[in-house]
């Protein structure tokens, strides 16, 4: 479904991702996962369009690496954005509406879409009418979350969803992921410094350090496979270079 | 679909097939960058980095790997990763003292396994066949992988290995072996053995046969086919890739499928080491995709081969490369034995015998035959008797296979104008 050959990103004169190739299906869920600094967020940010970038990103054969982020929201590649960025001063349903923003002259999607979005996360229902600054950090995380689903996403981009969140709160957020990926057949690219977390609930994964992608494969072969946690992800790295 | 265990990677869209090829090439090169010194070296000494190879064809941009680079690792320089994540080890076939190591993930295993089960699905085996192994199973890579790859299927493993031929035979007839994988000299013999103990091949429940690890020609297909009363099918790989699981014949046989999500193919020039297109005849080169312990870049197999992108009648659309007819060195494989003139020379040499030998190949009952001739000055006939045990006990123990010697009068072997020949191959291969 979407392919990206050589995609390249730099902040100024530092090379963040240097010219990794993937791809996702449709229905799939890919994590890209790897230590902190390696890249993977800035691979969601190229995606969307909010960091310059340099490669080819093929949407089913057309060349959508030079479209403006509005522009890839409209044709639903939408991200969750790392860190819960909530527009705190707007009501939890405000939030949802501006979620919906490309598809705003469909009342009646927009409508359906949002109810969908309350019986996923029961208690966004019930705080509809609050504003978002008051919510909990795993309450944001739904509603950054649920403000997406708004968007009517293709390809949803997750970046940390676990982050700085309590275990019993990150559940709740992978079961509703879960939910939604039955529910509804989108495609997921997943960055997760949890790579417990992200092998469990992706189909493929790939391993990115120092910018470039080092591993890929299917995650039920990854888990079975000790090397990949010892070797990439740094746990047995001093044994390694002794 | 019927005979393909991963149509979806047998059968994938070449375009679909390339982008996974560069995903899994641009793994295979930072993993080898980072976790192997020679590869970091390599990369330097040509001013690359891994970054720099961003589509399959810029990997020509990267040097050759030749044997000599890997059997200077020895034991374990060549691995990608530590130790404690190796599960298994093998060895290449065949070479004096130090020979290549290759490492094993689990999940290298894994792979290894379904590369296997890919090879005899093609020759259209299931879970009602009854496979026997016939490779030895030790360091050799063969009987240990065709093993994962038959169980893996849900076939029922005979473990034969390395036994007599009678006992072979007698465990192929007691068993109901289905299907034989080993050298095709072995099968070779096999059939030659049953023809003398009045075994009629039709009574056996044999039906299809593996044949690799060592090459062999049409002719010696046929006499397999018609002693055994088989199909028998070729199959490619070598240890430096991680054993049999490379390429295969489908039921069509015309020319072996190479596993390409696995293992990227080229054939160069082996003089000028050009990359050649396809129908051109040259030396296979071989990157590895999905190893990690032992990955390997372009690695000049010095096998000579051709490669052909036509679709094939079975639908697999992965390249098919010809049946390798020859080396670009003067390698000789003898009973799935690699070995070069050089290391016998070198043996014969510490015995002070030669300079002059002739290493003569043949045929005897089916089953590959190795003899040096060499000149000595010894007279006494027991101390030539005795030399001669020697240096057969030598030549077994250091190349893994015997070696019959005859000594000869200074002289006795004929020189020939210009580069002398050192071998003599009367097998029809």
């Amino acid at each position: 479904m979407l392919k990206a050959r050589r995609l390249k990103v730099f902040y100024g004169r530092i090379q963040a991702v240097k010219g990794v190739s993937f791809h996702i299906h449709k229905g799939e869920t890919v994590a890209f996962i790897g230590p902190n600094g390696a890249g993977k967020s800035s691979v969601l940010m190229a995606l969307s369009g909010v960091v310059r970038k340099e490669g080819e990103v093929i949407l089913e054969g057309r060349d959508i690496s030079q479209l403006s982020p509005y522009a890839l929201a409209k044709e639903g590649i939408i991200q969750v954005p790392e860190g819960r960025q909530v527009f705190s001063s707007l009501t939890v349903e405000e939030n949802l509406l501006l979620g919906g923003f490309p598809k705003r002259k469909d009342k009646k999607w927009m409508k359906e879409t949002k109810e969908w979005v309350y019986h996923l996360f029961p208690l966004l229902a019930e705080r509809r009418r609050q504003l978002a600054g008051s919510l909990s950090g795993g309450e944001q995380q739904m509603l950054a979350l649920g403000r997406a689903l708004m968007g009517d996403p293709r390809i949803l981009l997750l970046d940390e969803p676990s982050l700085g969140l309590a275990p019993v709160i990150v559940e709740d957020i992978y079961r509703t992921l879960r939910e939604l990926r039955k529910e509804r057949s989108m495609s997921i690219i997943l960055v997760e410094q949890n790579a417990p977390l992200a092998l469990e609930f992706a189909h493929r994964a790939y391993v990115m350090e120092s910018g470039a992608i080092v591993l890929s494969g299917e995650t039920e072969m990854l888990i079975s496979d000790d090397t990949v946690l010892d070797v990439y992800l740094g746990r047995a790295r001093e044994d390694f270079f002794d | 679909m019927k005979w393909m265990w991963n149509p979806k990677y047998e059968a994938m869209d070449r375009e679909e097939l390339e982008q996974i090829q560069l995903e899994r090439l641009q793994a295979t090169l930072h993993h080898a960058y980072r976790h192997v010194p020679f590869y970091r070296e390599l990369f330097d000494r040509a001013g690359l980095g891994p970054g720099d190879i961003l589509s399959l064809q810029d990997l020509r941009e990267v040097p050759f790997t030749t044997k000599e680079d890997l059997l200077q690792g020895f034991p374990y320089a060549f691995f990608a990763v530590p130790l404690t994540n190796v599960a298994r080890i093998h060895t290449s076939s065949g070479t004096t003292g130090k020979p290549i190591v290759v490492g094993y993930t689990k999940r290298d295993l894994q792979y290894w396994a379904h590369l296997n089960a890919r090879i005899l699905l093609a020759g259209g085996l299931g879970e009602r066949d009854v496979v026997q192994i016939s490779f030895n199973y030790g360091l050799f890579t063969g009987g240990f992988g065709f093993h994962a790859g038959a169980e893996l299927l849900g076939a029922t493993v005979i473990p034969a290995s390395a036994m007599s031929i009678t006992r072979q035979i007698n465990v192929m007839i007691n068993f109901k072996a289905t299907a034989l994988v080993s050298l095709p000299s072995h099968a070779l013999r096999i059939g030659h053995r049953l023809q003398e103990m009045g075994i009629d091949p039709r009574s056996l429940s044999l039906k299809v046969g593996f044949f690799g690890a060592e090459p062999w020609s049409e002719a010696t297909r046929r006499q397999i086919e018609d002693h055994l009363m088989i199909k028998a099918l070729d199959n490619y790989g070598l240890a430096e890739v991680g054993g049999p699981g490379v390429s295969y014949e489908c039921e069509y046989r015309q020319g072996l499928h190479v596993s390409e999500d696995h293992f990227y193919p080229e054939v160069i020039d082996p003089t000028t080491g050009e990359v050649l297109g396809p129908g051109q005849e040259g030396e296979l080169v071989l990157t590895t995709l999905a190893k990690e312990a032992f990955p390997v870049l372009r690695f000049r197999t010095g096998d000579l081969t051709s490669l052909s992108y036509e679709p094939c009648e079975c639908g697999r659309t992965l390249v098919r490369m010809s049946r390798v007819k020859g080396r670009v060195d003067d390698m000789i494989i003898v009973r799935g034995i690699n070995l070069f003139p050089s290391q016998v020379e070198d043996i014969l040499l510490s015995f002070q015998v030669g300079p002059n030998y002739l290493i003569r190949l043949y045929r005897e009952e089916g089953l590959d035959q190795a003899e040096v001739q060499v000149e000595s000055v010894l007279t006494g006939a027991k101390e030539r008797k005795a030399l001669t045990k020697r240096i057969e006990r030598d030549l077994a123990e250091k190349l893994g296979l015997e070696i019959r010697v005859v000594l000869m009068d200074p002289g006795g072997i004929k020189a020939s104008s210009g580069k002398q020949q050192v071998v003599m191959d009367e097998r029809e291969i």
